[in-house]
């Protein structure tokens, strides 16, 4: 929805935080994850993933969440998919040139990124392109499967 | 400007230490000079005498030539297709790729073709949204971003493979651009929005239309602070006004273009608005160049491109070189075969 969307946006230091602690639990369940099996989870956790991701985000479910990088405005919402920044097209009251109706994503990505901690630097670093595959897919999921795998390389 | 090292007059020349492609422009850019470009208008049609046409009036004027791939979101000649029937008679055309139209499968196939074609210089754009153009019931593709195409692109070159790992036998060898619009929203942030662009592979930035001088200068400042100059070179985006009600217009309804109440009023206060514009223009081409870190200026003269000789005549920017064109060495030599 999106006044909620809006409203993250202005939670965006809060919700750094919170989505901070979660990722460490989701990560610390990784053996879990892997004992009931991560194909079988994929599609009860992107359906939960995306009602709630949904409600607080319009997220689009491109499977490989960008939220922290761009200060919890979802650019999946933008008409042109772009991931990292505004395009040229911006209108004088900061909205949409596709829709102009819409606050433009990257505007309020900018805003949001200010209240976070490492949101601030993380929206300067370049998005490479989205891998079409894992649309549909929980990024919770793929977030704890590869943070795991790097923890258990490092102790190596 | 000659260069000695030149096999055959407008020909690719050979990579220099240092330099990416075998362009024109990037030997023009990294010798100091103050580059020009300018853009074609690509015809709504098959025959090629239309590009060749419409190359002409540049002749003598600019560095390199933009061939606009579906520029607003009009169905046009393929910018490709353009660029290869300019290559073909020497001209340095700088193939623009928008994202909108074409998947990485695509965009990656072109930039291979594009480059055996002889072209050297590509401009990496997200593009208009298909609602803009002639054809808003169409499919807007966007699969990548201009970033990540600028980063594609680069790794093509630098590291020959595709984005799927995929080793290439034979680089692209080009010179990687991108557009930058220093006058629109959010203001604070556009500098940023260039840095990650020289992050993610360009090497040349042509800007969207300026109008506001004070604005471009901040704009370059917080360049500098962001420690990018040396690192890019930027073109500024010029064009010269038709009318008051033209440029309001276009103030109005065109999304990113900012043109302040003062050039209105000169453009209205004017007796002849068409002189006018093409004064104001040739003014910001010698406001622009005194700005620090600005390489080139970008011509952009929809629909009057016959203007564009005349401008930079006037403005002085060549500083009396004459950009290559085919047949401009050739007179010397059929003189001294007549006598």
């Amino acid at each position: 929805m999106y006044a909620v969307r809006r409203w993250s946006v202005r939670h965006a230091g809060a919700l750094e935080q919170f989505y901070k602690a979660f990722e460490r639990v989701v990560v610390a369940l990784d053996p879990v994850w892997r004992t009931v099996g991560y194909e079988r989870l994929e599609k009860p956790v992107a359906a939960l993933e995306k009602l709630v991701k949904g409600f607080l985000f319009d997220c689009q479910m491109c499977g490989q969440c960008a939220l922290s990088s761009t200060g919890m405005s979802c650019s999946m919402n933008c008409p042109k998919n772009l991931r990292n920044g505004p395009c040229g097209g911006v209108r004088a009251n900061g909205n949409c040139e596709v829709k102009p109706e819409m606050r433009c994503v990257w505007v309020e990505a900018f805003e949001g990124s200010q209240r976070m901690q490492e949101g601030r630097a993380a929206i300067r670093v370049v998005q490479i392109a989205v891998d079409r595959r894992l649309e549909g897919r929980s990024s919770w999921l793929k977030v704890a499967r590869e943070q795991a795998a790097l923890k258990a390389e490092a102790a190596r | 400007m000659k260069f000695e090292d030149e096999p055959v007059p407008g020909y690719p020349l050979p990579i220099l230490p240092g330099h990416t492609s075998p362009g024109r422009l990037e030997r023009v850019l990294r010798s100091g000079a103050f580059a020009i470009t300018s853009e074609l208008d690509p015809p709504d049609s098959a025959d090629p005498e239309d590009v060749y046409r419409r190359a002409r009036v540049f002749d003598g004027y600019v560095d390199a030539i933009n061939a606009t791939d579906g520029s607003g979101a009009n169905c046009h000649m393929s910018s490709l297709a353009v660029c290869a029937l300019l290559t073909r008679v020497g001209y340095a055309p700088v193939m623009q790729i928008s994202c909108r139209d074409k998947n990485r499968i695509a965009i990656q196939g072109d930039i291979l073709g594009g480059a055996a074609m002889g072209v050297a210089n590509m401009l990496c754009l997200t593009g208009d949204g298909v609602q803009s153009g002639d054809h808003p019931q169409a499919k807007p593709v966007f699969d990548l971003d201009c970033m990540s195409l600028l980063e594609i692109g680069r790794t093509l070159r630098d590291e020959h493979r595709f984005q799927s790992g995929r080793k290439v036998t034979f680089a692209p060898r080009v010179f990687f651009g991108a557009a930058a619009n220093p006058f629109g929203q959010p203001f604070e942030w556009r500098a940023q929005r260039l840095a990650k662009k020289v992050a993610a592979g360009a090497q040349f930035i042509q800007t969207q239309y300026c109008y506001d001088v004070p604005r471009l200068k901040s704009f370059m400042q917080m360049v500098e602070d962001l420690g990018l100059l040396g690192k890019v070179f930027i073109l500024v985006g010029v064009g010269p006004l038709r009318t008051a009600k033209a440029a309001d217009w276009m103030r109005t309804n065109v999304p990113g273009i900012h043109i302040p109440d003062s050039i209105i009023k000169r453009m209205a206060g004017a007796d002849k608005p068409a002189l006018e514009g093409r004064q104001i223009c040739i003014d910001l081409i010698q406001q622009v160049r005194e700005i620090k870190g600005v390489s080139g200026v970008h011509v952009m003269a929809y629909r009057q491109e016959d203007t564009v000789a005349e401008i930079i005549d006037r403005s002085g920017a060549l500083d009396g070189r004459v950009p290559w064109y085919p047949g401009r060495d050739a007179l010397t030599p059929t003189l001294k075969e007549t006598a």
